[in-house]
């Protein structure tokens, strides 16, 4: 097993006297491909904010390169190599795909600081947006304002910058959700050609996407992380199919 | 297309003429006829200058990213008043007193800008308005500094590189201001393009995105406060020392809430915007109030509606998809 590059011990998020997660602990290793399950509710998109920074931890720690960051800032994170995506895209919808690949590009070359260059228009900047763009077959939509994109290609657009900040370990927050099957395959293939170093934790609840794309699945259930191992072994784990599996595995039998 | 195919296209790719050399024909042909159609009442023309470039500074934090403010008069109230008291000192070389009110809106801007970008929304926007409050009050109160209700006069500011002096006519005055407001603009097109100001834009369009992507937008926004704060110090200066006097109104909740009109009416988030938003209000203005003093404002207040209603945007964006259009059938019908 290499080094963890992500890893959660112990961490708990409450909203009140609610907690959505409940003493949650796995961790994520270089080359990793792990998809992170569970019904509605579950806590599965808080579980994701806690870790990207944008909600705090009520218990707990989280650890990126073995480093604690539980308390470090998003930006922090980021610089870490630790990238999200959004399962409701978020772009900057004023920009042209380009720009929004551009910019990821120089923020991570720490450009974004300089109130007096060109730098966008710089050889190497284009050339680093133009190849992420190519990697997931966007290229062609450069020009195009982020408000004429259809869904599927925002989504791609979404993870081109995640991409672009050359990230470590990447959270994908339902990539292919509410995207036409046509354009979900796009995703799904560009998905399946990420580099191979990076650790990528995949929220999803495709379960053909699951596992077609997993090594390792967790499953989230009222907060608490009740099972992680292989996919064949989740559709067998009795507590699974009734915390969730149910519909998927035997629709018959839903209680 | 969107309000930045004029002069702001991020990304060059067959630009023949730099966006700079084309502002800086399109404003000394404006400047032109300026002077053509206004040629015994230049003193508007500069005051419009000066309002033009609080203007811009307004659409640097609004316009381009995203902060809410009622009180940027205070950063170009602050400028003159500053402006002013250094020329009453003795200093009066108009080249320094311009640099002295672009550090004096700086800090200005900085201090304002590390406060209300602490904050997002209505509180930002209310937090604007004290800060701009404030300052008015402090303007009105020290009075051995401001003049108080009086104002501060008799500024009278020495010969540009001491040849050119200040004429009754108003014309080194004009000259003056035009090119500072040249030299500004010039300079700011070049920011907003920078990756800089692209991640401004970028956090307007969404903050939380832009920390997910490394950015640490509370400094920026600061920054960017800062430059605006300059723009409109520089505005400031050129009001005190073409008219020679500062008043109250300089640093009034009126003077900030005309400029974001101004910006609104000529489409925020492009430096063209404001620039023909802060000239068409100010003509009208100036028309209007002359023919009619006693109903000048309703006809103002038509004028914004009629805008918001058929041109949300703004008078640019309305301008370039119009020109658009008629391109468009132009080519169709050849």
């Amino acid at each position: 097993m290499t080094r963890p590059l992500l890893e959660l011990r112990h961490v708990s998020k409450a909203f009140g006297g609610m907690k959505v997660n409940d003493d949650v602990s796995f961790s994520v290793a270089e080359g990793d491909r792990v998809a992170l399950i569970g019904p509605n509710g579950a806590g599965k998109t808080t579980l994701i904010n806690v870790i990207s920074g944008d909600l705090q931890p009520s218990e707990g720690c989280i650890l990126v390169g073995g480093v604690d960051m539980t308390t470090h800032s998003i930006p922090r994170r980021v610089d870490a190599g630790l990238i999200r995506t959004f399962q409701i895209t978020r772009l900057f919808t004023s920009l042209t795909v380009a720009e929004n690949v551009a910019l990821a590009v120089m923020q991570k070359k720490g450009l974004t600081k300089r109130v007096f260059s060109s730098a966008i228009g710089r050889t190497d900047i284009r050339r680093e947006w133009q190849r992420v763009l190519g990697v997931l077959d966007i290229a062609h939509l450069a020009d195009r304002q982020v408000s004429q994109l259809a869904y599927g290609q925002q989504r791609l657009l979404d993870l081109a910058i995640g991409l672009a900040l050359e990230p470590k370990v990447l959270l994908l927050d339902e990539p292919a959700a509410g995207v036409p099957s046509d354009e979900s395959s796009r995703i799904i293939e560009a998905i399946d050609r990420l580099p191979a170093h990076i650790a990528v934790l995949m929220i999803e609840h495709d379960m053909d996407l699951v596992f077609r794309f997993a090594r390792r699945v967790l499953v989230l259930a009222n907060g608490r992380l009740i099972f992680q191992g292989n996919p064949a072994e989740v559709t067998s784990h009795q507590e699974v199919r009734r915390a969730y599996l149910g519909s998927y595995a035997d629709a018959c039998h839903t209680h | 297309m969107t309000d930045r195919t004029l002069a702001e296209d991020a990304i060059p790719a067959r630009i023949a003429i730099p966006v700079e050399l084309r502002a800086v024909a399109i404003m000394l042909t404006l400047a032109a006829f300026g002077y053509v159609l206004f040629p015994d009442d230049l003193a508007f023309l500069t005051r419009l200058i000066s309002i033009a470039l609080l203007v811009l500074s307004l659409d640097l934090v609004t316009g381009y990213s995203g902060v809410a403010t009622l009180g940027h008069s205070a950063i170009f109230g602050v400028s003159a008043y500053a402006v002013g008291n250094l020329c009453l000192a003795g200093q009066s070389d108009p080249l320094l007193l311009l640099v002295a009110g672009a550090l004096a809106g700086a800090l200005m801007g900085l201090a304002s800008g590390a406060l209300i970008t602490r904050f997002k929304g209505l509180p930002q926007l209310v937090l604007s308005i004290a800060v701009g409050q404030l300052v008015a009050a402090l303007a009105n109160k020290l009075s051995g500094l401001t003049g108080g209700s009086d104002g501060l006069s008799g500024i009278s500011p020495g010969r540009v590189f001491g040849i050119y002096a200040f004429d009754i006519y108003g014309r080194t005055g004009y000259v003056f201001s035009v090119a500072v407001l040249i030299v500004v603009f010039v300079v700011l097109l070049r920011i907003v393009r920078s990756p800089f100001g692209l991640l401004c834009r970028a956090i307007k369009d969404d903050s939380l995105r832009a920390r997910m992507i490394g950015a640490r937008v509370y400094p920026r926004l600061v920054l960017m406060y800062g430059v605006s704060g300059v723009v409109a110090g520089i505005g400031g200066s050129l009001a005190a020392i073409n008219t020679g006097v500062v008043g109250l109104d300089s640093v009034s909740f009126e003077r900030s809430a005309e400029a974001l009109v101004m910006l609104v009416l000529g489409g925020a988030g492009s430096l063209w915007g404001a620039l023909i938003g802060s000239i068409v209000f100010q003509v009208f203005e100036h028309y209007v109030s002359a023919a009619n003093p006693f109903h000048w404002m309703t006809m103002v207040g038509a004028l914004l509606i009629a805008v918001v209603l058929f041109a949300p945007k703004g008078l640019l964006p309305l301008a370039i998809s119009l020109t658009g259009r008629v391109a468009s059938a132009l080519r169709s019908r050849a």
